[in-house]
């Protein structure tokens, strides 16, 4: 075992494999990061990247199953791969939280939204149900519902998509968690509910100080709030970096593509401009070489190596990481003049 | 818009709206299927070609005089027009009527259900004598399969994949195959006869009477009853849980840090068991409109019993009887599983 | 024909012999181990397989305990006046004592009459047509009044004459010259009933429409037990009976239970025929026919009522056991199951074509279906071996062993003009297994003489109204060859007979001579032999009636048949009644 880290969440070569009747899943398959209490990073990815498991992992909600999970997660100074479960347990809710992605199906159905808020806060703080139920419609009034007192006994049925969403991050903050998680907290939305949420989130997070990582498959989503953003692809970081270097310095086809794919107020949502050909790597038989290279428009330019090899993640300058056999000066060359003209031109 | 509606308006008005309008709907429910059920013992014969000294032979003794067929064709009225009977039957029920049993009239206060064409007795009386029996065998069996069966069920699905979950499912399996006749008599073979631990056939007596022997008489058809459903319910109990284990609230219940056993008992239980409780209000209904097999195999003089030997003795009135006696108890299962169904799921509305 | 319990779960049963013979066998030999009685099987008593059909066993005066009944069935009635059913006139005579009854004893001597409620039998006027009985005098019911003359009056009008009372058989109605009297239900003054006279408390005098030599047969039908007018309540009448003998009614709750207690207004000096020896008698109605069975091997009651015999499963356990083989016995049954031929129908109306049938039919594959030689005997005659008067003899000897005699079949067919044989149906009940099987074995026997048999299935429940009864349907259906059954309302060879060979009683509808014999020798021999008042010469008379009617060829047995009735050890003084083919209910008693 090593050190702690100076960090306060610290991700070292983390596995997370299931073995299944087809074979080996290798969900997340390396992957390495550090978080401040403050700070914000994005993870980007499509679906089946390994984004989701990651976060689950880092929660601890792999523990006793099929999944076989290695390397170290590290928590304010504390490991959490060898820790018990029960004391992963007992962190959940409190010092790490989640907000989960379409909240109807997040939240359960029978129970109204404050009995699901009262819950979260009873499990980790010995106080009545009175105390409880206050704690709860407090929450709901800075999460932005009205009337929070009477909305408090609704069941998440009765509430907006955009309400919804707002109980669940109202239960995830109800301990005041350091480490808070939220995965696609905006894809059911509409668009103005979209940039409501995430302000609430930055707020929230500025206000509690709290280390906050948001899980999506938009870039567009962690453009304005993320401070480091990391992309993921068939289990791995391909690219890492601050919002700057992904938005205006990438260096990773995929990383394009994912820019590419952005929706723009400009444009016709279901528009791409440059779409990503092909589908998701299966994470049983990764391609060979580098996982990317069956979609890679510029595969052909790593002299076969794309195949036979995989990339190894290198830092190019000031923390910025990328996973490419392409040649530092080639990928540059491919961003200015074929890739970043093409994003401009409408 | 859900999430708009004024509260306190909504409660108690809906619910009681609700139960009228079923109540009412049930009423012209249970008149069809007698009407239905008059069709089938009438019309259909007489299509057949059967005339009313045909189905009049039936009722009287072997070689009986013309005069006596058409003695037994006036005192059961079959030659009146359908309508006619159905309209008498009708009227009993809210009216009561009265029947010949030789020196003088028996009078057949309402609701009346007429007289066994066979036995002469009044159906209604017979029914209420019949239901005891019926309600201890299934209530006490269905105690027995809904703790059991979702036990077993819950357990299954939990340790999915092991020995215990396999076996479970092995036994399940032969449940839900098994004849209630074939685990019935053999039930009483090996433990009553063989062992002589429980008393064997027919030995069903009422609570009133002798409690302990009520009990003890009941020992073996409740668990052969039970064992059949205990099977179906630790089947859909399994398959309910996995389902539900795998719902994205059960996650978020674990990740607010909750005890893995309150994750089961209070988040995925009460998800699981809610369809469960339907099938189960209905399987009860049906039930109590008469367990045919169990009770027929066991003896027990029960509602099922009853109209098991009615329809072999073509006995119209107590199969009439006996049918609107299941369909209100199914009828009334329904009414139950639906409020019961809004109370426990929030997003099922009583419309 | 009294009814018998049919049982319609027989498919049923055969399902489960498999699985539940398998389950006796392995648990083996069937030892002391039931619960309470200690009775299983036969082994505590050294009585053999059909000990009771010739001396009582496990004779014992011991009183005291409880003997307990079962029956899978429902009784039409427990109204001795309102029944049909065979083990009833047994059982009835527990609590109804009709004027006469049966001899207690096994063989042919228990098919003799002695007086019951009478001092001695009929005495028939001059001209035949009026029977006197004079009442014993002191018995009583169970309230304590004393039995006179009109009740006996009385029952004889209500059981009769009245709409209500349908169940029991009409033949007081039919013999006794009542004028149009309306039965005491619309009529309430009795003495408007002449077919009946009761000249004094203790005399009762029928008066016949003509002569009826066999009528003190009549009165041992439960019919003439006594019944006080005041206590009549009509069909309801059954769960208040009024008892004239050693038991009366504790209780009945009609289709359910009916429990007896013993009548202390019983005089043992008054009654030659009946015991008083438990203390209570219990029957249990509509119990599970399967169940029956094995409740009686495990000693926890001691007699299936109906007396038809075990299960196919039960019957399975029997054969496979020796020890409990000992424990039954099998009696002969009124019953005679047998093909009649219709004389109506092409080309059976050439009696060589049914002779040919006669000699080609395998009996022992006819015989099969009722169970083999445990089921019935395979029979040449229309008259059972139960019956008074019977004499054994066989027209139609069909081969060695019964097997068929295809060469003397093919000579008849060629004598009837059909030598290549013909096509023909069968007419069978098809809801009862074993008459469908029977007909497929009768089937297969005429197959190889070349007769091609279609088998129709109709339904018992109209069978005698709609189809093999109504002779018009047989015509028009070509139902050449119909499968029936038939027992005698008593022992005697007219019971028997008439009904089924009487030419004048061919009826359109409801007709039991379904091969519509109407044969003038039969018919006048019928009408010489009821008049006849000595009992010997009579019965002589019946039977040549049997021999002109197998003359015919239009009657053919398959067996008489036989019930394989179990005798749990715990039941004392049983024996099989001959006149009822089952024990006789009266004598039984229980160890305790």
């Amino acid at each position: 075992m090593t050190t702690p880290p100076g960090s306060f969440l610290e991700l070292r070569d983390l596995r997370i494999h299931f073995p299944t009747e087809d074979g080996l899943v290798k969900s997340v398959d390396g992957l390495s990061f550090k978080l401040d209490r403050g700070r914000t990073l994005g993870i980007v990815g499509e679906s089946g990247s390994g984004k989701s498991v990651t976060s689950l992992g880092i929660l601890g909600l792999h523990k006793g199953g099929r999944a076989r999970i290695s390397g170290e997660i590290w928590l304010d100074g504390e490991e959490l791969v060898t820790a018990s479960q029960d004391h992963v347990r007992s962190l959940r809710g409190k010092k790490m939280a989640m907000i989960f992605q379409d909240p109807l199906s997040a939240m359960h159905p029978y129970y109204s939204v404050g009995a699901q808020i009262i819950e979260a806060y009873r499990i980790h703080h010995d106080v009545s149900k009175a105390v409880a139920r206050k704690h709860a419609v407090d929450l709901l009034g800075r999460v932005g519902i009205p009337q929070p007192d009477k909305r408090v006994d609704d069941f998440p049925h009765q509430f907006s998509g955009g309400m919804r969403q707002r109980a669940m991050i109202a239960m995830a903050l109800s301990c005041d968690p350091e480490l808070l998680i939220a995965d696609e907290p905006t894809t059911a939305l509409d668009v103005t509910v979209q940039a409501q949420i995430l302000d609430l989130m930055t707020d929230l997070q500025r206000e509690f100080n709290s280390a906050l990582i948001i899980i999506t498959h938009d870039l567009g989503v962690v453009a304005e709030l993320s401070d480091d953003i990391l992309v993921m692809y068939g289990g791995r970081c391909v690219e890492y970096g601050s919002a700057e270097d992904i938005f205006y310095r990438p260096e990773h086809p995929y990383s394009w593509g994912l820019l590419g794919s952005m929706p723009r107020l400009d444009r016709e949502p279901t528009e791409r401009l440059l779409p990503i050909k092909g589908t998701p790597p299966s994470l049983i038989n990764v391609p060979s070489g580098c996982a990317f290279n069956p979609r890679c428009a510029f595969a052909d330019r790593t002299e076969g190596r794309s195949t036979s090899q995989v990339p190894e993640l290198l830092e190019t300058e000031g923390g910025h990481l990328v996973r490419c056999h392409l040649p530092r000066a080639q990928r540059r060359s491919i961003w200015d003049n074929e890739i970043k003209p093409m994003l401009e031109s409408t | 818009m859900p999430g708009s509606d004024p509260p306190g308006h909504s409660g108690r008005t809906i619910v009681v709206a609700f139960i009228v309008r079923r109540v009412i709907a049930a009423v012209l429910m249970l008149a069809v299927v007698s009407m239905a059920t008059f069709a089938i013992f009438f019309l259909i014969p007489r299509a057949l070609g059967q005339t009313p000294e045909g189905m009049a032979s039936r009722y009287v003794g072997r070689d009986a005089t013309p005069e006596a067929i058409q003695g037994a064709v006036k005192r059961l009225h079959l030659d009146d027009p359908l309508i006619v009977q159905y309209g008498r039957f009708a009227k009993g029920i809210v009216a009561g009527q009265d029947y010949s049993l030789g020196p003088k009239k028996a009078e057949c206060p309402a609701p009346c259900f007429g007289f066994s064409f066979n036995n002469n007795q009044p159906v209604w009386p017979t029914l209420l004598d019949r239901l005891p029996a019926t309600l201890s065998l299934a209530l006490g069996a269905a105690v027995i399969w809904l703790v059991t069966g979702v036990g077993i069920g819950v357990v299954s699905a939990l340790k999915r994949g092991s020995a215990l979950d396999r076996a479970a499912m092995t036994v399940a399996l032969a449940g839900v195959s098994l004849p209630i006749y074939f685990t019935g008599l053999v039930s009483l073979s090996v433990f009553a006869y063989t062992l002589g631990i429980f008393p064997g056939g027919g030995s069903y007596t009422p609570v009133t009477e002798n409690p302990v022997m009520w009990f003890q008489s009941l020992v073996l058809p409740w668990i052969t009853l039970a064992f059949l459903y205990a099977a179906l319910y630790a089947r859909l109990t399994r398959a309910g849980m996995l389902e539900t284990m795998g719902e994205d609230y059960i996650r978020t219940a674990r990740a607010k840090g909750l005890k893995e056993r309150t994750v089961v008992t209070k988040h995925a239980l009460r998800a699981t068991l809610t369809p469960i409780l339907t099938i189960f209000g209905l399987d009860l209904g049906l039930l109590l409109g008469g367990a045919v097999l169990t009770e027929s195999t066991f003896s027990i003089q029960g509602v099922g019993k009853l109209v098991i030997d009615a329809i072999r003795g073509n006995d119209l009135p107590v199969v009439l009887g006996v049918t609107l006696f299941a369909a209100f108890f199914i009828v009334l299962a329904n009414l139950i599983v639906d409020v019961l169904y809004a109370v426990v799921d929030p997003r099922v509305r009583l419309s | 024909m009294r009814k018998t319990n049919a049982l319609a779960l027989a498919a049923l049963g055969t399902a489960l012999t498999m699985g539940l013979a398998a389950c006796g066998g392995s648990a083996g030999g069937g030892g002391n181990t039931s619960s309470g009685n200690n009775a299983t099987g036969g082994a505590a008593s050294t009585a053999k397989h059909n000990d009771a059909y010739t001396k009582v066993v496990n004779p014992s005066e011991a009183k005291g305990g409880t003997l307990k009944f079962a029956l899978s069935d429902e009784p039409d009635s427990m109204d001795p006046g309102n029944t049909y059913y065979a083990w009833n006139w047994n059982f009835s005579r527990l609590y109804a004592r009709p004027l006469m009854t049966y001899t207690a004893q096994p063989g042919d001597a228990g098919l003799k009459l002695v007086p019951d409620l009478a001092e001695g039998p009929g005495e028939v006027s001059a001209d035949g047509k009026s029977w006197t009985y004079k009442l014993k005098k002191g018995i009583k019911y169970d309230d304590g009044t004393e039995v006179k003359a009109t009740d006996v009056k009385y029952a004889i009008a209500r059981s009769n004459f009245t709409d209500e009372l349908t169940d029991g058989p009409k033949y007081f109605a039919q013999y006794l010259d009542a004028g149009g009297y309306k039965g005491p239900y619309k009529d309430k003054d009795l003495n408007d009933f002449k077919g009946v006279e009761t000249p004094d408390d203790h005399t009762v005098v029928f008066k016949l429409k003509a002569p009826f030599s066999e009528f003190d047969f009549l009165v041992a039908n439960p019919q003439s037990a006594p019944v006080p007018q005041a206590k009549d309540t009509g069909v309801d009448y059954e769960k208040t009976v009024a008892s004239t003998g050693p038991y009366k009614f504790e209780s009945h709750e009609v289709g359910k239970q009916l429990n007896l207690v013993k009548n202390e207004n019983w005089d043992q000096a008054t009654d030659t025929t009946r015991k008083q020896l438990p203390d209570r008698i219990e029957v249990q109605f509509k119990q599970n026919a399967e169940d029956i069975d094995n409740r009686l091997m495990a000693g926890q009651i001691q007699v299936d009522l109906a007396g038809t015999g075990l299960q196919s499963a039960g019957r399975a356990k029997v054969v496979q056991d020796a020890a409990k083989k000992d424990s039954t016995d099998n009696p002969f049954t009124p019953f005679n199951r047998y093909a009649m031929l219709s004389t109506a129908v092409k080309p059976f109306d050439n009696i060589d074509c049914r002779k040919a049938v006669q000699y080609a039919t395998d009996k022992v594959a006819t015989q099969a279906p009722w169970g083999g030689p445990l089921g019935g005997e395979i029979g040449t005659t229309a008259m059972t071996p139960t019956t008074v008067g019977y004499k054994q003899f066989d027209l139609y000897p069909n081969g060695a062993d019964h097997k068929g005699d295809v060469a003397k079949a093919k000579e008849h067919l060629a004598a009837c003009g059909q030598p290549n044989g013909f096509e023909t149906n069968i007419a069978v009940r098809g809801d009862r297994t074993k008459e469908v099987q029977v007909a497929e074995a009768l089937q297969a026997s005429l197959d190889r003489v070349g007769i091609k048999a279609t088998i129709k299935k109709y339904p018992s429940g109209d069978w005698s109204a709609q189809y093999a009864g109504k002779p018009d349907f047989v015509h028009k259906n070509n139902l050449g060859i119909m499968i029936a059954g038939w027992g005698a309302d008593w022992p005697s060879g007219f019971g028997f007979l008439s009904q089924i060979v009487d030419g004048r009683f061919i009826k359109a509808s409801g007709n039991y001579n379904m091969m519509e014999l109407n044969d003038k020798a039969v018919n006048e021999l019928l009408d010489k032999g009821i008049q006849t008042t000595d009992a010997a010469a009579r019965n002589e008379i019946w039977a040549e009636v049997d021999k002109k009617v197998m003359e015919s060829a239009a009657f053919m047995s398959f067996v008489y048949e036989k019930t394989l009735i179990f005798r749990p050890s715990n039941l004392t003084n049983v024996y099989v009644h001959p006149a009822y083919g089952m024990y006789d209910y009266t004598w039984l008693g229980v160890k305790q």
